[in-house]
């Protein structure tokens, strides 16, 4: 049976004023049905590309989905579809929700009417039977009083429950996968926590795979099964949760983890964070793209891109230092190396 | 929502009372009152009237509070060149033929501008945008008489559509219609162009905000994105250029009824001013500054009712 | 796959030198705007074109003269109304006068009037909005409302009265005239700018690094307002232009024997269907100007917001 998703080398360019720039660059990865995934990585490392790309919701030009890129949902190829094949998709097969709520929802379209949309479109319901479900998606992701907030517009909700909506029209159709890009980065800390439960919750109740992308390892941990760090358009080390924190091997990975602050430092020192910024991606460097703010760089990391080594059936990570010529290097012990 | 209504009231009241104040004062205290001396170039009778019924020998500031009691009873005066003849005559008789080519023209402006402004913002850069680009440019550079003498020299006398003039009372309705073309198509020539390029702007600032690509992640037909996501968001903005459009289709119509001959009140406002007749030039200023400030409240008001995040804030951002 | 040596190998630690190169030029926001604006083939255009019309403006009487051999205040009853030829190349006006060089006459007053209006509207409401936006509280509240009040009353109609009263006396008045109310427009930008300034992020973050007001303001506030002013400036002037040819066009502007592209738009107008060239230069030129004026702002616009960098 085909998986629910696979990307193979999803190569995405962006032609600007100034060139030519490599925002994807050359990323796979499967996702099987109701599991969760999430990609990790700073800013500007792809990875809400990667998830757009996924919907092909990356304006042509500038953008660029170069040849020799593929995606399949359900074994059917994404970018191949017709217009009407990819709006079938969209909002039925995929969803997805957005980083800000505020600017991601219709300031003149009431809230019931927005969820309704897709339902219409998709469900070939009425008006009617549409707002009736609308109001029945508010109460299953927690607003009170849904039947009156459902007649009410966006700007008449708080932050949380303006994500709780868009969740509502994400999952209106029950879509086989729902894409989370950064959903709680834009929101207090306490709304967060529910946030994630909720989707946590719904992601059970109706057996929806998730894409999770975030640049925060602390929201990941109980959420994801699988974790991918992505860095400079792509991915360099991948893994199940467990073996991502309790066994990480990219040195990457390890100042990811070093960053989230923790309760019990023992050192009185300062926050751990990455010297440098992450390589123009105009002119993207030939060998590995963390060597220029690795402890571990060595040579050969400068001058060649690193072999992917699979540590096991699961984990796999590309790196010079798992090359038997390498030294062996201890994992730090902030995030719990030997002492 | 009612507080700010009668806010808006009160402003207007306001401004208005400050316009008859400054058009009031402007007229009569220029050295050699010019209203005074009008008057005494008439015959001995009609002086004696006419300085019994706006004291004219009394002080400035007497005949200050005559006017505007005059003005809250509705009357305007009466022409000081040819008396006998009110403002409120010449506004009576005149005005519906100014107002309708006025109306015209807006209805016009915002049909065809909003339409072009759409189909540039939708199809940017291409052919239809450079040609929309040329003619909101146009529009706005070549000023609005220049415009009607070019079509009246260019298309009157032909396709039966006269130079110049009015129609007379009890013509046929089609009949009447040919005479306001030209001037209609001359005094909204700007309107079109602003509108569009206004519409322009504000669909590709709708186009790029996050909520389209939500609309497009749901799977929304290109249409359904189009109708109901952009241009309902995208027209929003344009309301609040109405106001200034209305004034300058008020002054348009100045120059455009004199070109065509057109017995409005813009006509009579020029009238006035070559004659020199200072009190038709006062009721007419008010006149107009009375319309220009209801306009200006109707827009405001409907601003307020269309878009959902002021209605329901009950104020204005 | 070629042999790895063990040298490869050894750890050699982080480079910082190329961490944070900057692979794209480095450009300051004026230099950012310059190149933005070169690129922008309609705006240089315009500007070359509006170039072109100012210096005629001031050599084109002396050059007309050269052409056609008399003064452009020379009356030759014998020739009045003539069709261009040879030696007026743009034709004779009712009083037998060239064209060529009265044209470039009037060119010179609506231009002045232009831009002189610009300039006193933007002092008035630059240092009215500043002074506004600065205080804030009851002062601004205040200046606000009469700002709402002027606001409300129709430009052209003021501008119509003040021009009725100052009836024929001369240029500076009609100019009085037309700046009374336009500079409100200027006064809620810059208060807007200012307001904006006060709370912004980076004011308070220079603050909290002991940058003292009057670094804040040269470095922070008057480079921000000087693009939007400019803009502004270059949209106003056309309007100036058209406002001055409309007065002319119901007879209270500048009044002969002085002439400006309006006053003869306006007698032009008059005469189209005998002497059509009467109409059709001044107006050509009115039209070239605002157009050029507007094509420019637009580029200056895309030039100098960088919101819309692409």
């Amino acid at each position: 049976m085909a998986k629910l998703l696979e990307v193979k080398d999803l190569k995405v360019s962006f032609h600007t004023y100034a060139g030519e720039v490599q925002s994807v660059r050359g990323v796979s990865f499967d996702l099987e049905k109701g599991e969760t995934l999430a990609i990790v990585g700073e800013s500007g490392c792809g990875k809400t590309i990667t998830s757009k790309s996924i919907m092909r919701l990356i304006a042509t030009p500038p953008g660029e989905i170069k040849k020799g890129s593929q995606i399949f949902f359900e074994g059917k190829d994404v970018l191949k579809m017709s217009d009407k094949e990819l709006r079938d998709l969209r909002g039925e097969d995929i969803s997805m929700i957005f980083q800000d709520p505020m600017t991601s929802l219709n300031p003149t379209m009431k809230i019931g009417n927005q969820i309704a949309e897709s339902l219409i479109i998709h469900r070939g319901m009425n008006k009617k039977e549409a707002l009736k479900e609308a109001v029945k998606m508010l109460k299953v992701v927690n607003i009170p009083n849904a039947e009156k907030r459902s007649k009410q517009y966006p700007h008449e909700f708080s932050g949380g429950m303006r994500q709780r909506a868009m969740i509502a029209i994400a999952l209106a159709c029950n879509p086989k996968i729902l894409i989370a890009d950064e959903p709680t980065t834009a929101l207090d800390v306490t709304i967060q926590a529910q946030i994630m439960d909720l989707i946590k919750e719904l992601q059970n109740k109706l057996d929806t795979a998730v894409i999770l992308i975030t640049h925060d390892l602390g929201v990941v941990a109980s959420v994801a099964s699988r974790i991918q760090v992505m860095y400079a358009g792509m991915i360099i080390e991948r893994g199940t949760t467990e073996e991502i924190f309790y066994n990480p091997k990219h040195p990457y990975t390890w100042a990811l983890l070093q960053s989230v602050p923790r309760l019990d430092t023992k050192h009185k020192n300062q926050l751990y964070s990455i010297k440098g910024t992450p390589p123009d991606l105009l002119k993207p460097p030939v060998g590995c793209p963390f060597a220029s703010r690795c402890e571990y760089c060595m040579q050969i990391c400068r001058d060649e891109m690193p072999e992917i080594t699979k540590i096991s059936d699961t984990h796999s990570v590309q790196c010079w230092l798992q090359h038997p010529l390498a030294p062996k290097v201890e994992v730090p012990q902030a995030i719990g190396g030997a002492k | 929502m009612v507080r700010y209504i009668s806010k808006r009231l009160g402003y207007m009241v306001l401004t208005l009372w400050v316009i008859v104040t400054i058009t009031f004062f402007l007229m009569n205290s220029m050295p050699g009152n010019p209203i005074t001396s009008q008057v005494k170039q008439l015959p001995a009778q009609v002086k004696e009237n006419l300085m019994a019924e706006y004291g004219l020998d009394k002080p400035v500031s007497e005949r200050y509070v005559m006017y505007v009691k005059n003005l809250l009873k509705g009357n305007m005066g009466d022409s000081f060149v040819t008396p006998g003849i009110s403002a409120n005559k010449y506004i009576h008789d005149r005005f519906p033929n100014s107002a309708r080519i006025g109306l015209q023209a807006v209805f016009v402006g915002l049909a065809i501008g909003l339409t072009l402004g759409i189909i540039a913002g939708f199809k940017r850069n291409t052919g239809v945008d450079y040609f929309v680009i040329f003619i909101a440019i146009l529009g706005v550079s070549i000023p609005s008489f220049v415009v009607a003498a070019l079509l009246q020299k260019g298309l009157g006398g032909k396709a039966g559509l006269p130079i110049a003039g009015w129609y007379s009372q009890g013509d046929g309705f089609l009949n009447t219609i040919k005479f306001t073309i030209l001037p209609t198509m001359a005094l909204s020539f700007s309107s079109i162009a602003t509108y569009a390029r206004y519409m322009k702007t504000s669909v590709l600032d709708v186009i790029s905000q996050d909520y389209i690509i939500t609309a497009q992640a749901k799977g929304v037909s290109k249409v359904s994105i189009a109708w109901k996501h952009i241009i309902r968001n995208a027209i929003l903005p344009i309301v609040t250029i109405l106001g200034p459009q209305i004034a300058s289709i008020i002054t348009g119509s100045f120059v455009i009824e004199r070109i065509f001959a057109i017995p409005g009140l813009g006509n009579a406002m020029i009238d006035s001013i070559s004659a020199k007749d200072y009190n038709m030039i006062m009721g007419f200023t008010i006149f107009y500054s009375f319309l220009y400030i209801v306009s200006l409240l109707v827009v405001d008001i409907l601003y307020t009712l269309i878009d959902p995040r002021i209605r329901l804030s009950g104020s204005k951002k | 796959m070629a042999e790895l040596s063990k040298e490869k190998f050894q750890i050699i630690g982080c480079d910082n030198f190329n961490a944070d190169a900057i692979v794209r030029p480095n450009m300051t926001y004026w230099q950012d705007a310059w190149r933005r604006l070169k690129k922008n083939k309609v705006a240089i255009f315009s500007l070359i074109l509006l170039s072109a019309i100012i210096i005629m403006c001031v050599i084109g009487p002396w050059i007309g003269k050269l052409i056609s051999g008399v003064d452009y205040t020379h009356q030759n009853i014998a020739i009045t109304n003539q069709k261009p030829n040879s030696q007026y190349i743009f034709g004779t006006d009712n009083l037998g006068r060239d064209m060529f060089g009265r044209l470039w006459i009037g060119g010179r007053v609506s231009i002045a009037i232009g831009i002189c209006g610009t300039l006193i509207e933007v002092t008035i409401g630059t240092l009215y909005g500043g002074i506004s936006g600065y205080f804030g509280g009851l002062v601004d509240d205040i200046m606000m409302r009469i700002v709402e009040v002027l606001n409300s009353i129709p430009y052209m109609i003021i501008v119509i009265l003040f021009a009725v009263v100052f009836d024929n006396q001369g240029i500076g008045s009609l100019l009085l005239a037309l700046c009374i109310t336009g500079w409100t427009g200027m006064a809620r930008l810059i208060r807007g700018q200012v307001m904006q300034l006060k709370e912004s992020e980076y004011v308070l973050a220079a603050q909290a690094l002991g940058s003292d007001p009057k670094r804040i303001i040269t470095k922070h506030l008057i480079p921000n307002t000087i693009g939007i002013i400019i803009i502004y400036m270059t949209f106003d002037i056309p309007g100036f232009i058209f406002s001055e040819a409309f007065l002319s066009f119901i007879g209270l502007g500048i009044q002969p024997p002085d002439t400006s592209w309006g006053a003869m738009c306006s007698f032009g107008q008059s005469v189209i269907d005998f002497y059509p060239h009467e109409l059709f230069f001044p107006a050509l030129a009115i039209s070239l100007t605002m157009l050029s004026f507007n094509l420019l702002g637009d580029g200056l616009r895309d030039a100098l917001d960088p919101k819309l960098r692409q």
